[in-house]
């Protein structure tokens, strides 16, 4: 006797699995951020959040920290946008998946698998000894650049070839050029690819230890300069949770990155939102 | 007087031969009817005049004249500008419709004050778009209906300013209503521009064009006075395609 499952029992079946595997991915997901913030969210206050760091992070706030994060992910971010941008345009447009195309689009591949501690590793024998740029933020931005750039030219190049093909052809027969043709529709058309590409790339940078802590250091000071030594929210997380110099401390850190990259998130979302209403 | 000369046109894609010693003249201010089935070559035809085909890496021999100069001499921007293509579904940009309106001219100079409105009037004015988008033309130019978009793809080519204007079966997605507001389009501006119209709708041809060219599998069959084609063709391959044979 063979046994038969009807196709409505079978829809059933199949619904009930994608919806636990889903519910399963959620839950996790919550109960970290939950579990987090439970810890952490006592401990936040306006104090914690514009103080300087006291007695190794035991007192005092995250103020250097937050800081040391924005400047060196916007150091990052500035020097791997145009780099990766242009890398794509020039790999979707100008090579036309020749062997150039294959050789590259393969290293990005690569690099985007390498660990982030081996870019830690790079950065402070290139930037922090080979070019004397010492423990700064001008060391941490280029590795976490370098880090990132493969993110962002994978994520722009898929979003440069979705832009239709007769987008081109129109541009093409009302006498546009290609850089015409490249800079005013298929840039534009594939900005929220691309903005998406720098979100990753934020969020990577920010959530970064092991290629900061190389390469920015661990100075606790309010940085001065782009050659200040700096202590990201991820690192002083880390330290402070490895040191066991205050668990409640590293909790509340943990909450701040987590809503951190949480209203980056949100805020892209926004902007790509408006973005998508005014051009579709 | 001529405005497009072609002489012993051969076209290649790699090792396929997509037109075939095409030779024939347009005259000015005439809206010539191409017509043939599938795979004649009608599309390469056109793709060749404003050397769009070099973007498919095709290869050309022969030679076309525009007003007695060789397309191949004339910078490419000015040979686009001045010979426009309307494509079969009309593809808008991203933008809005004054954008879409103003892409083209950008492109060629620059203007002052109010130029640039005059030109986007008076091409949407005479492609009869602009009554009907008057009041939205900072509205996303996706909101149009099919044929007012692909109206909107002829104003968009008419504000280049151009001598000789293609359109690639630019009614092949349209209702009647929408295509017989084109074809009078078309009509009114016959006097001032040279129109070459590729059709898979013979009856098109018939009703709009003053010569009509057959082309099958790459070859020029035969081209004449419309009148001639519909009523009493010299090949019999012609009489066949537009009895409907085949094709």
């Amino acid at each position: 006797m063979t046994f038969r499952i009807g196709p409505r029992t079978n829809q059933i079946i199949a619904y009930s699995i994608l919806l636990l595997m889903t519910l399963i991915t959620v839950v996790v997901l919550f109960f970290i951020i939950g579990y987090v913030f439970k810890n952490g969210i006592g401990q936040l206050s306006l104090e914690f959040l514009t103080d300087k760091t006291r007695d190794m992070g035991k007192e005092g706030g995250i103020l250097p920290s937050i800081l040391g994060t924005f400047f060196v992910t916007i150091f990052a971010i500035i020097i791997a946008t145009p780099l990766g941008v242009g890398s794509a345009v020039y790999l979707v447009e100008y090579t036309k998946g020749g062997l150039i195309h294959r050789i590259i689009s393969f290293g990005a591949d690569c690099l985007a698998g390498v660990p982030s501690i081996i870019f830690g590793l790079f950065g402070f024998i290139f930037f922090v000894i080979k070019l004397n740029l010492g423990w700064s933020i001008i060391s941490g931005g280029l590795t976490l650049a370098v880090m990132i750039i493969p993110t962002i030219i994978r994520t722009t190049e898929e979003a440069i070839k979705a832009v239709p093909h007769s987008f081109r052809e129109i541009s093409y027969s009302l006498g546009g050029g290609k850089l015409d043709t490249i800079l005013k529709v298929v840039l534009p058309t594939s900005l929220p690819g691309i903005l998406t590409g720098v979100i990753l790339g934020i969020g990577r940078a920010v959530g970064e230890t092991a290629a900061v802590i190389f390469t920015a250091g661990s100075s606790l000071g309010i940085p001065t300069s782009a050659f200040s030594s700096t202590r990201t929210l991820a690192v002083h997380f880390y330290i402070l949770a490895r040191e066991g110099i205050s668990m409640p401390k590293a909790y509340a850190t943990a909450t701040v990155l987590i809503i951190i990259i949480l209203l980056v998130n949100f805020i892209a979302y926004r902007l790509m939102h408006r973005f998508m209403a005014k051009y579709y | 007087m001529i405005k497009v000369s072609i002489k012993n046109l051969n076209l290649f894609y790699n090792k396929v031969q997509a037109l075939k010693n095409i030779s024939l003249d347009i005259e000015k201010n005439e809206i010539l009817g191409v017509i043939g089935p599938a795979n004649s070559g009608k599309s390469s035809l056109l793709r060749a005049i404003n050397r769009l085909s070099e973007n498919d890496y095709a290869r050309l021999s022969g030679t076309i004249i525009l007003d007695d100069t060789d397309i191949f001499t004339i910078p490419i921007n000015d040979l686009r500008r001045r010979v426009g293509l309307i494509f079969a579904t009309p593809v808008v940009l991203p933008g809005s419709i004054h954008k879409n309106m103003s892409y083209g001219p950008k492109l060629h100079r620059r203007f002052k004050g109010s130029e640039l409105d005059e030109i986007i009037f008076n091409a949407l004015s005479a492609a009869n778009l602009w009554k009907e988008v008057k009041d939205r033309l900072k509205d996303s130019a996706s909101t149009l209906s099919g044929g007012q978009q692909q109206r909107l793809c002829i104003a968009r080519t008419l504000a280049m300013n151009p001598e000789v204007i293609m359109m690639d079966e630019p009614c092949s997605g349209l209702d009647p209503i929408s295509t017989a507001k084109i074809e009078a389009t078309m009509f009114e501006l016959k006097e001032k521009y040279t129109f070459i119209l590729v059709t898979n709708n013979t009856k098109q041809a018939a009703r709009v064009a003053n010569k009509t060219a057959f082309f099958l599998a790459g070859e020029l069959i035969e081209i004449d006075k419309t009148e001639k084609i519909f009523t009493n063709p010299a090949d019999s391959r012609t009489d066949g395609y537009i009895r409907g044979k085949f094709g």
